[in-house]
């Protein structure tokens, strides 16, 4: 965060044209989704593309909106990791009982 | 505000999780989102909040040059697009209750969750990005009247990239998984 001396001189990072590039990314990549919305491809492959896509999008916000990618090494791994962390906890739970569930369909 | 940012999204992303659980439960989960008006305007919706999150790094790299007037104008732009998306988001869900009758409760496709967990995730987001402008309408005034320093800017940048960010995912897992491809 920015609250220590040299803040306002370390976070003039970014420039007006940087950031317009990555707002025109994700206006493309949402683009994309919503086309991909209606290709009636498999609901678990259109699952996982856009989630990817998702991903994509907010490894893009997190690093140049929220400047990330400008800040020290040790609030990333502070931070990311951990969440990265719980968010795999609740899959761990969510899969197996999922794929049980799915499996338990009639086909 | 990183640290609530990361708490906050391991509340949505557990909503999320309980969503694609609850869905995964119910084979005949509903698909009623049309081209338009849902998926037209909540495709509107989210250009409006990627536009309003570049007006916001502006806005923060104006206050970091220390030129007031772009830093409360970049911030005005940005109130103005999450109102916008407010206003919208109002527009669809009057059009689900009224016209669709689709209730948290209730439905016509005999799925209730489908109402529960599209009010609660829409609904939560949407209170989020409400308490977002308010935030920012408050750093903008303190900051015009010099109370308030570019760091406080830069921190509720961070917040309101964070609602931004939220949205990238209820989008296309409420919205694009659920596009009615009969209509």
């Amino acid at each position: 965060m920015s609250a220590h001396g040299a803040a306002a001189e370390t976070h003039q990072v970014g420039t007006t044209k940087l950031f317009t590039q990555v707002w025109f990314w994700l206006l493309a990549l949402t683009a994309i989704e919503v086309f991909l919305a209606y290709l009636r491809l498999n609901p678990a492959l259109m699952l996982t593309i856009l989630v990817g896509l998702s991903l994509i999008k907010s490894a893009l916000i997190i690093s140049y909106f929220m400047h990330l990618r400008f800040e020290h090494l040790g609030l990333f791994l502070l931070l990311i990791p951990a969440m990265v962390f719980c968010i795999c906890m609740m899959l761990i739970m969510f899969f197996p009982d999922s794929i049980r569930i799915l499996n338990l369909r009639p086909h | 505000m990183w640290l609530f940012i990361v708490s906050d999204s391991l509340t949505f992303s557990a909503l999320l999780v309980a969503y694609a659980y609850v869905r995964l439960s119910n084979p005949d989960w509903p698909r009623p989102f049309e081209i338009w008006p849902a998926i037209a305007k909540s495709s509107l919706m989210t250009f409006i909040l990627l536009s309003s999150s570049l007006t916001m790094v502006l806005g923060v790299s104006a206050a970091h040059r220390g030129d007031r007037k772009k830093t409360l104008r970049y911030l005005g732009f940005t109130m103005l697009f999450g109102l916008a998306f407010v206003v919208i988001h109002a527009t669809e869900w009057y059009t689900l209750m009224v016209v669709d009758h689709v209730t948290p409760w209730s439905n016509p496709w005999g799925v209730p969750l489908f109402g529960g967990t599209f009010f609660g995730l829409t609904g939560l987001h949407m209170l989020h990005v409400t308490i977002g402008v308010a935030y920012l309408a408050v750093v903008a005034w303190g900051f015009g009247n010099g109370r308030f320093k570019p760091e406080d800017v830069e921190v509720s940048g961070l917040y309101w990239h964070f609602v931004d960010l939220v949205w990238m995912f209820i989008f296309p897992l409420v919205y694009l998984m659920s596009v009615n491809l009969k209509g």
